[in-house]
């Protein structure tokens, strides 16, 4: 299983926002984007998980039984910075309909509900409405939502934002754990996730780019 | 997709959810006119299924704007968009869940506010049978518009303009079949199928081009 991104290239407004950024992904890998706030990991994760188009380049999926025509996204579980849970219904009926929403990628199976929640220590309150949650807890329950269906690669847009260092190493583990079961993260972030050797990928911004991008 | 259609409908009827206030909407603009026009019951159920019409249509196109718009708020549609299954499917079933949400109440509601007109049983029926096959249309034309607005913050009454010109050939045949049915020498039938057809046509037409527009809604 690989996933392939060869020269991409996103504009935000006027200015081409990074250039040729090409990375593989293959089984059991892990990729940090790091760079300073608005040097554009964002928006590359939001390329890779096919919400932006690109200006260049192609994202692409590849594996040995995957069909024709699959997109790269079709394998990607996204994690941006909101949460994707309805405050009205409660945590178990959020996570319920996107496992029944997602279905499983071939070549693997979610969590159920209860376990997922366990997985993220919050077992305990899969029946309160997702609003009551504080925002640490509703980050924890966001993750639950990346378990409930099986995808082999993880987009992360800052996974650990609102939490506490027990949260933080719970979040590590789950994180390790998908890797070795070969699993793929690309993760933004600024603070290290604890991975052994992640590959790096540093944005550099408009900056980056030097006179001629004008 | 069923989980979809189930949770849609659960957050129409849960706090916020807005399918009531298109209901109350709907008996406010019906109950004002008897008090504009006077007590002429003669002229009241002449003017009533047009009323019941035009009022149905506006409440229709008052919760239009947040069909994708909360879901795009808190992130869902993004996850929506990235799915294997069609996203013209995905928009069908919103559509669906919607028009269950919020347009079979209106159209449960109508028979007491032809009461309210003054309209004989067989115009009570008919705008009912009306409502039934026509509301479903105003909610796919509506979902295109809604999916065009959806990035722009406070779309609303965009939505309602841009939606409002498709609408009319909707009111037109649903109003002369109703009045048809009343009337005799005009034949119910023939605007009434017209009515069930721009249905079928914007079912096909109206979830493709949602699609088509959702897709293109990037930032």
């Amino acid at each position: 299983m690989h996933l392939t991104a060869e020269n991409l290239s996103a504009r935000r407004g006027e200015d081409l926002l990074f250039r040729n950024v090409s990375f593989e992904l293959g089984t059991g890998k892990a990729l940090v984007v790091t760079g300073r706030n608005g040097s554009g990991k964002s928006t590359l994760l939001r390329v890779v998980a096919g919400l932006l188009r690109p200006e260049t380049g192609t994202v692409r999926w590849s594996s040995k039984d995957a069909e024709v025509g699959t997109r790269a996204c079709e394998a990607c579980h996204y994690l941006g910075h909101r949460n994707a849970m309805k405050p009205e219904l409660s945590v178990r009926e959020n996570l319920l309909f996107w496992k029944r929403f997602f279905g499983d990628f071939e070549g693997g199976h979610g969590l159920s509900v209860g376990e997922a929640a366990d997985a993220v220590g919050l077992g305990g309150i899969v029946h309160l409405p997702f609003g009551y949650l504080s925002a640490g807890q509703q980050r924890r329950m966001a993750f639950a939502k990346l378990m409930v269906s099986y995808r082999p690669v993880w987009l992360l847009d800052e996974p650990t934002a609102a939490l506490d260092s027990a949260a933080e190493s719970v979040l590590t583990d789950l994180i390790k754990d998908h890797l070795h079961g070969g699993g793929m993260i690309m993760a933004a972030t600024h603070q290290p996730l604890g991975l052994d050797n992640p590959q790096e990928l540093a944005m550099t911004g408009f900056a980056g780019l030097g006179e001629e991008a004008w | 997709m069923i989980a979809l259609l189930l949770r849609d409908l659960k957050l129409s009827v849960r706090a916020g959810g807005g399918a009531l206030i298109g209901v109350l909407f709907f008996t406010a603009v019906v109950a004002v006119v008897p008090f504009g026009v006077g007590p002429d019951l003669n002229l009241l159920s002449r003017i009533g299924p047009a009323i019941v019409w035009i009022g149905a249509l506006l409440s229709a196109l008052l919760g239009l704007d947040r069909m994708f718009q909360t879901d795009r708020e808190d992130g869902s549609l993004d996850l929506m968009l990235m799915q294997e299954h069609p996203l013209a499917l995905t928009v069908l079933m919103k559509c669906l869940a919607h028009w269950l949400g919020h347009g079979l109440p209106l159209v449960i509601a109508s028979p007491l506010l032809g009461l309210f007109m003054n309209m004989e049983e067989t115009a009570i029926g008919a705008t009912m049978a009306t409502l039934l096959v026509g509301t479903p249309a105003l909610t796919f034309i509506g979902a295109v518009g809604a999916a065009v607005a959806v990035a722009l913050p406070r779309g609303g009454l965009l939505v309602s303009i841009l939606v409002l010109p498709l609408a009319i050939p909707v009111l037109i045949f649903g109003v002369s079949a109703t009045y048809a049915a009343v009337e005799e020498p005009a034949p119910f039938l023939p605007p009434f199928l017209i009515l069930v057809a721009i249905t079928m046509f914007f079912a096909v037409l109206g979830p493709f081009g949602a699609a088509l527009a959702l897709r293109n809604a990037d930032d």
